[in-house]
Formats: structure tokens, C-alpha cells, sequence
């Protein structure tokens, strides 16, 4: 029997190590890193791509993949923005227009669990051709970016509540959604169905509903980070969701969650997607020469992951 | 009647009827879209995409989740160095070709080892591997692009070799050739399928799996940096990111050309037509006129009707 170190049996431990490491870096960098302001405005701009991270993961949680989830962000985004825009951005619009947004994520995930678990369609291929799909509704919605949210929108994402700052309460509300669903018999379906799909199936468990579930929180949380970036920029852009994809499934794998499924959480996708935005503070605040900043990153990401899924194997072997 | 039908659902078989139905469907909506002409544009421009997805489909081929996501990038530093080091000198030529193409294997390699020695997933290993051969490009082009082909490179890849064809389409018919040779006919392509098909049955059977796999990902390299500079030479100039357009492309040829994404089954010809099919479709929908959105939609929509015919898994129950 070989020994295991802590870290093998949590995987996410190697995620909370580098976290912390980089913020003694990004301290020693940025002496105003650990003020609340500057903190909460961090925790701002990472909360799109932390929040497709936390959808991502019960996905790949079941070894599927969503590669859908950044077009998502983008057409939740635009669309959001139009509805509002188009019904005289009064409360009533606003309620609306964010009702509209998460719905309109929901069934974009659902549409995606239907084409894997129900047509048996290869998940990455399938959910790039969907991809194809939402950003082309994405671009029919607002060809440029532009239009404008009223002002309460933007105010009441940067200000706070009870005293509280809003990206910390949507932090927690996803925190609290993930415990939730932890605790549920469709997340112990879905680890299940992620371990051995055929043993899930064979013992009776609904593998296509758990794998459209999963999905469907996907887009949920898509969505939310659509909005989230509603009130980041106060506008929409059918593009502004590109780059999170493939942002989202790194920060999932440094968080510790294996692509075969199974194995892994949502917390880990969290710190993973926190590492992710330290590294490109970490380099800013270094004043590396601007051209050298892209390699380094690439490269400490590279190291990073590797380091994820070497730590993280004693799990599963 | 029963061989007939098996015959039609083998997936070359559907490609290729794509192929002539896309084509009849082009003519009918734009007179003109099947001359001759026009086909050899539209080959030109899939040998580019039928290039890159060579060694996409190698590495699919190798199973164990086999995919590689750097193909883009790779593409992207290859045209930039190529048209670095030609600097529109033919005298430059070789020596160009030979530092590309033996530094996009050493990159691929490098994927290969960190696959077979760190057994680190593809999609993450490549994923991680794209962002340093981007980040790497930034830090020599200076976020500016530069250089441009050496003359004969430019009239190698686009002038007329034979039957009006391009030197392209003949270079992508002769890697289409040497890949099937290598696949079907040598011991190294056999393993590629071995491994791919049942990984600890080719171990005990005394197969390399590690050297195989990681010499997959290799060549995968190697054969996105000779499509970056068959790039380079069909467009001249060097441009920012011009790969990127052919990371996902690139899978979804292998896949609509049979290969199937678990590894250990399919094979190049298919993945010819895919890469075909895929640039067919996108050229209908930039004739017909529609806005950019509407034919974004229906290429996707038209990839998942693709995914219907075939390219679906096998059901839980029997």
C-alpha cells in the first residue's frame, strides 16, 4: 500500500497552497492588496469566470465538458442588456431582463443535456457546435457592442447590501447553492455517473437527467456571470464571453477536479478561478516588460496544472 | 440491399455525398459556386484545414482522451517565424523550413511528455501548452506582426502545378498519402492504433505506448507547423492569430470523417472529406446572403445535424 500524502486524498489542497502563495506575492507586490476596497474590486473582476468555473465543474463532474459555456455568457449578456434597453429600463424591465437572462442560460443548458445524454452526441464537438450557435444568436441580438443598463443596475452590482458588497453576496449565494446541491442525492448521481456511466446506469439511476442537469446548472451559472458582467461594464457585447471557455475548464482542472469525472468540487473550481486572476495580477504588479508577461503567464499556468492533476491523482489510481 | 445500406452509413460515404450535395447546393444558389475555379480555391483552402487536422487526427487515433487544443497556436508561431527567418529570400528557404519544423515537433513533443511521463490529460496539457506558445508569440513579435514569405514559397503553395491544381492541394494529397502509408503500412502506425483501441492490451502485447503517444503528439506539431507555413505562403503576409480559426475546425473534420473520438478507430481519407465537407459549407454560407449571424447559426446547426448521421455514441442499454 503506498502512503498518501493529505494533499492526494484532497485535491484541492495544492489549489489552496498556490492561492495563498500568490497572495503573499501579490502582497509584497501591491501593499494595498489586502484593503477591502482593493480586495472586493478583485473579487469583482474575477467573478465571471469563477462563476462559470462553479457551472463548469458539474459538468465535467459527470466527464462531460461544456464548451458552450463562454457563448452562453455572451447571449445572456446582450440579451439582458436589449430587454432592458427595450422595455424603458424601468424596475419592472430590470426585473425582467435578469429573469429573462437566467432562464434564457437554463434552456441553453438544457439544450446542450439534451444533444449529449438524449441523441448521444460526442460532448465536446457538441457543445462547440452549440457554441456556434448561441454566439450567432448572440450577434443577431446586438451586432456591435454597445447599448446602455440605467444607472441603478451598475450602482447596485458595485455597491453593497446590509453593509455587504454585492459580488460578496453573489459569491455566497453561489457558495450556498453548491453546499446545497452537495448535500442532494442528484450531485451523488452525478459523481456516480461521472465514475462509471454504465455501472450508474445499470443501477438504476437517471444518467440522462443528471447529465442535462448538470448542464442546465451550467448554463445557470453561465448566465449569472452574464449579468454579473452586465454590471461589471454597464453595456453588452455579443464577444464578451469568448475567452471564459477555455478560462473556465482551466480553472477547473487547477482546482483539482479531474476531466474523467468524479473526482473534484466546486471549491476548488472557485480558488482555481482566484488563481487564475492573482497570476495576471502577480505579473502586472512585477512590471514585467509587457511583451514578456503573455509567456510567463502561459508558463506558470502550464506548471500549475500539471501540478494539479500530479497531486490530485493519488485519488483515483 | 442490406451491404448497400452499410455502404451509405460508413461515415467517408456520407462525407462524400455531402460533399456533391453541398456542391449541387451551391450551384443551384450561386451559378458559378461548382466551376472549376472556385474548386480550386475551396481545395486550397481546405488543404490548409485538411493539414492541420492530419495530426488532430493522429493524436485522436492514440486515444486515452487524445485531442490537441495547441494546433491553433502553433500555426500562429509557425507562419510568424517562418516569415521571420524567409524575410522575402528565397535563399532562406531551407534553413526557415528546417528551424519551424523542427521546432513545432519539439513543442509537440513536449505535449507528448507531459502526456506519457506526467499523464497529465491532452485537453489539459494541450490547453496549458497553447497559452505558452501564444504567450511566447507576444514575446517575439512584440505584439506587432511581422515578415513575409520568400517569393518561392508563395509560388510553390499557389501556382499551378497540374490540371490547374495548386502546389497545396498536390503538397496535401502527398501527406494524405504518406499519413495512410504510415497508418496502414509501418509498425508506428499500427501502435498508433493499437494504442489507441485497448491501451493495456498493447502494453502486454509489447507495444511502446509511451514513445508511440508521445511521438503522436509530436507530429501533430510538426504537421501544424507546416500548416502555418503553407499559411504563410498562401497569404504572404503574417498575420496576429492566424491559426486560431483552425483549433476546433480542425476537430470537427477527424470526427464528421469517421474518427471516432474514443481512439483506436477511423483513419486520414475520411478526415480528407471532413475537412472538404466543413469548407463547403462555410463558402455556401458566405455566398448565400445572409448576415454573418445568420450563417454562424446555421453552420452550427448544421455541424449538430452532421453530429445525427453519425458521430453519435453507443447506448447505455445492451
Amino acid at each position: 500500500m503506498r502512503l498518501r500524502l493529505p494533499i492526494q486524498r484532497r485535491p484541492y489542497l495544492l489549489a489552496v497552497v498556490v492561492f495563498l502563495a500568490l497572495c503573499a506575492i501579490n502582497v509584497a507586490l501591491q501593499p494595498t492588496f489586502l484593503r477591502f476596497g482593493v480586495a472586493v474590486s478583485n473579487l469583482a473582476s474575477f467573478l465571471p469566470i469563477a462563476l462559470v468555473a462553479v457551472g463548469q465543474t458539474y459538468v465535467v463532474l459527470a466527464s462531460d465538458i461544456d464548451l458552450s459555456a463562454g457563448a452562453i455568457v455572451s447571449l445572456v449578456n446582450v440579451a439582458v442588456v436589449s430587454i432592458i434597453e427595450g422595455m424603458g429600463g424601468t424596475g419592472a424591465s430590470i426585473a425582467i431582463g435578469l429573469a429573462a437572462g437566467l432562464a434564457l442560460g437554463v434552456a441553453c443548458g438544457v439544450f446542450n443535456g439534451l444533444c449529449v445524454a438524449v441523441l448521444r452526441f460526442q460532448p465536446i464537438v457538441t457543445t462547440f457546435a452549440t457554441g456556434i450557435v448561441f454566439s450567432g444568436f448572440a450577434l443577431w441580438v446586438l451586432p456591435q457592442a454597445g447599448k446602455q443598463v440605467p444607472a441603478s443596475v451598475y450602482t447596485a452590482y458595485a455597491g453593497s447590501l446590509l453593509g455587504v458588497p454585492t459580488v460578496i453576496w453573489i459569491l455566497a449565494a453561489a457558495a450556498a447553492f453548491a453546499a446545497v446541491i452537495g448535500r442532494s442525492r442528484f450531485y451523488q448521481a452525478l459523481r456516480a455517473t461521472g465514475g462509471n456511466i454504465q455501472a450508474a446506469y445499470q443501477t438504476g439511476l437517471a444518467v440522462a437527467g443528471v447529465r442535462i442537469g448538470a448542464y442546465a446548472i451550467s448554463g445557470l451559472f453561465a448566465s449569472l456571470a452574464g449579468l454579473a458582467l452586465v454590471g461589471e461594464t454597464a453595456s453588452g457585447d455579443p464577444l464578451i464571453g469568448g475567452a471564459l471557455t477555455l478560462s473556465s475548464v482551466t480553472a477547473v482542472v487547477l482546482g483539482g477536479t479531474a476531466l474523467s469525472g468524479c473526482v473534484g468540487g466546486v471549491a476548488g473550481s472557485i480558488l482555481g478561478a482566484f488563481i487564475l486572476g492573482l497570476i495576471s495580477n502577480v505579473i502586472f504588479f512585477a512590471q514585467l516588460p509587457f511583451e514578456w508577461q503573455g509567456l510567463v503567464q502561459g508558463v506558470i499556468i502550464l506548471l500549475a496544472l500539471a501540478g494539479g492533476v500530479v497531486m490530485a491523482r493519488g485519488r483515483t489510481d | 440491399m442490406n451491404k448497400l445500406i452499410a455502404l451509405v452509413k460508413r461515415p467517408l460515404s456520407i462525407a462524400v455525398i455531402a460533399i456533391f450535395m453541398l456542391l449541387m447546393g451551391g450551384e443551384l444558389l450561386s451559378p458559378g459556386f461548382a466551376s472549376p475555379r472556385q474548386i480550386v480555391t475551396l481545395l486550397s483552402i481546405a488543404a490548409l484545414l485538411g493539414v492541420v487536422a492530419a495530426g488532430q487526427n493522429m493524436v485522436i487515433l492514440g486515444g486515452r482522451e487524445g485531442i490537441d487544443l495547441s494546433v491553433g497556436g502553433i500555426i500562429s508561431f509557425a507562419a510568424f517565424l517562418a516569415g521571420n527567418l524567409m524575410r522575402q529570400s528565397d535563399a532562406n528557404i531551407l534553413h526557415a523550413l528546417a528551424l519551424v519544423l523542427g521546432g513545432t515537433f519539439m513543442i509537440g513533443l513536449v505535449s507528448g511528455l507531459g502526456v506519457v511521463i506526467l499523464r497529465i490529460p491532452p485537453l489539459v496539457m494541450t490547453l496549458g501548452m497553447l497559452g505558452v506558445v501564444q504567450g511566447g508569440l507576444v514575446l517575439l513579435t512584440r505584439g506587432v506582426p511581422s515578415g513575409r514569405a520568400a517569393p518561392l514559397l508563395g509560388r510553390i503553395v499557389s501556382d499551378p502545378v497540374l490540371f490547374g491544381l495548386p502546389g497545396i492541394v498536390f503538397i496535401w494529397i502527398a501527406v494524405g498519402v504518406v499519413l495512410t502509408l504510415i497508418l496502414r503500412r509501418t509498425k508506428f502506425g499500427f501502435n498508433v492504433y493499437a494504442i489507441g483501441a485497448n491501451e493495456v492490451a498493447a502494453a502486454m502485447a509489447g507495444v511502446p505506448v509511451r514513445r508511440t503517444r508521445a511521438l503522436v503528439f509530436a507530429l501533430s506539431g510538426f504537421l501544424s507547423g507546416l500548416t502555418g507555413i503553407l499559411l504563410l505562403g498562401y497569404t504572404e503576409y503574417v498575420f496576429v492569430g492566424a491559426g486560431d480559426q483552425y483549433m476546433l475546425p480542425s476537430i470537427i473534420a477527424v470526427v464528421i470523417g469517421g474518427t471516432s473520438l474514443a481512439g483506436g478507430s477511423g483513419g486520414y481519407v475520411g478526415t480528407m472529406a471532413g475537412a472538404v465537407v466543413l469548407i463547403l459549407l462555410q463558402s455556401i454560407l458566405t455566398t448565400l446572403n445572409i448576415p454573418p449571424f445568420g450563417r454562424q447559426i446555421i453552420f452550427g446547426l448544421t455541424l449538430l445535424g452532421l453530429m445525427l448521421l453519425y458521430g453519435r455514441q453507443r447506448r447505455l442499454r445492451g
